[in-house]
């Protein structure tokens, strides 16, 4: 009988504090891997704090972290070339064009020309948009454009916080089926949305979070 | 991906923005023209007492103002290079991606200290043409080794404190307050070096070289530092 897999985020009674103010109070979740998990509460629950935590940008005050296996206290550098955090900025140079963009990201794990057409190709910003400047895209073009670069990086852990800001009907639709696409193809999502129709619509699971702690 | 190769990644990545953006073509060098064309009018028309007799003001205060036009410039240019990676949150990308700090730290130095060598030629293109400087070809090794190692240093420092001063939101007015002290040894070192280098008031050539030991220092020192501090730096301050 095989051992059962390894989640990918397990955090127990996580305690995180920013600027004396603790913004996390004893959380703990479970993420398996392929999951697509929708963290949802009010605002100023704690939702953002959790995504920073799994990227390793807040540091775990009291209670356990691990990510990937690995303790997000004192393995974070191993943790961190695996997870991809894509908040209310994108990340992108916007002096450079698209595909300089996704070239440069890919190129920081060594990926190859191929994997990065790859990535540009399936979020589809190959071919005429390649070439144009990030300051002259849409909001929608912008956030695919990140998530090619996340793609090209081969991030395996997405931690997506209100990805559906800013895009139109179209847009978040799009945005959508890279998701799902995302997920069969073994990445690992935890999004943080505010349109929750449309979110829990495309989550595998549901997770209330409100004053630092996680609902069940 | 090694060290090297990331940090070469970075600084090819910051002069392709160079490239496109013309910020520094467009903006720093202007401003720098500017800048030693204003020191022409305050100065010009005196004249001060040397041993060879009385010797016009520009061109015996020359290479410090070439150097205090590098200073004031290296300010926005440090500013511009912090601002494309805060923009859209690229630092903090960097930072959730994993990549090496000291990789970070280098590739932005490098880059820095191009742009600088480019501007620091045009400063002293623009000291020979408005304050009459003479460059002897006997002090063309020293003045180069100056340019050089003192570049070094200016960009190790500069990107050192535009790291730390990244994520505040005063970054515009604290950087200078932070850069300007630290690199008083440079002005100082660069400009008795650079005064050797072209014989400015009949200093000898070889008073140049003692100069470029201490330069040479503040730059390693700087160098290593630097690489050492910048991440937890940028993790504090972001």
């Amino acid at each position: 009988m095989s051992a059962p897999a390894q989640p990918v985020v397990e955090l127990s009674d996580a305690v995180a504090v920013l600027g004396g103010f603790p913004v996390l109070a004893g959380a703990t979740l479970t993420v398996d891997s392929g999951e697509i998990v929708l963290l949802h509460g009010p605002n100023g629950a704690g939702k953002t704090s959790l995504l920073r935590l799994c990227a390793g940008l807040l540091p775990l005050e009291r209670g356990e972290g691990r990510v990937f296996g690995l303790d997000l206290t004192s393995q974070q550098v191993a943790i961190r070339p695996r997870v991809g955090l894509l908040g209310h900025h994108n990340g992108l140079y916007r002096d450079l064009t698209v595909a300089q963009n996704v070239r440069f990201w890919g190129a920081t794990v060594g990926a190859t020309d191929a994997e990065i057409d790859a990535a540009m190709e399936r979020l589809g910003v190959r071919g005429r948009l390649a070439d144009v400047g990030v300051a002259r895209l849409s909001a929608g073009q912008k956030r695919r454009t990140a998530l090619a670069c996340l793609v090209a990086r081969r991030a395996e852990l997405w931690l997506l916080d209100e990805p559906h800001a800013g895009l139109d009907a179209a847009g978040r639709d799009e945005l959508d089926d890279t998701l799902r696409e995302a997920a069969a193809a073994g990445a690992t999502i935890v999004v943080s949305s505010h349109e929750h129709e449309r979110a829990a619509a495309l989550a595998t699971r549901q997770v209330g979070v409100v004053g630092g702690q996680v609902a069940a | 991906m090694n060290r090297w190769s990331i940090a070469r990644l970075v600084a090819a990545k910051d002069l392709r923005i160079e490239r496109r953006s013309k910020v520094l073509t467009n903006q720093v060098i202007p401003f720098a023209g500017v800048t030693m064309v204003i020191f022409a009018f305050a100065l010009d028309a005196k004249s001060a007492r040397t041993d060879d007799g009385f010797v016009p003001l520009l061109e015996l205060v020359a290479p410090g103002l070439v150097w205090l036009a590098a200073l004031f410039s290296l300010l926005l240019l440090v500013q511009r290079a912090f601002a494309i990676e805060a923009d859209d949150g690229a630092l903090d990308a960097l930072r959730v991606a994993g990549v090496d700090p000291v990789a970070i730290f280098w590739g932005k130095s490098a880059a820095l200290a191009v742009q600088l060598a480019v501007l620091d030629m045009v400063l002293l293109g623009a000291a020979v043409l408005l304050y009459g400087a003479d460059v002897p070809a006997g002090g063309l090794v020293l003045l180069v080794v100056t340019l050089v190692v003192a570049t070094c240093g200016l960009a190790c420092v500069g990107t050192l404190y535009g790291g730390l001063t990244a994520g505040f939101s005063g970054r515009e007015t604290l950087l200078p307050l932070l850069v300007l002290p630290v690199v008083a040894p440079v002005l100082i070192g660069a400009t008795r070096a650079v005064e050797s280098a072209l014989g400015t008031g009949g200093v000898a050539l070889s008073e140049g070289w003692p100069w470029i030991g201490l330069l040479t220092v503040f730059a390693i020192a700087f160098g290593v530092g630097g690489a050492l501090a910048f991440g937890p730096l940028i993790d504090e301050a972001t």
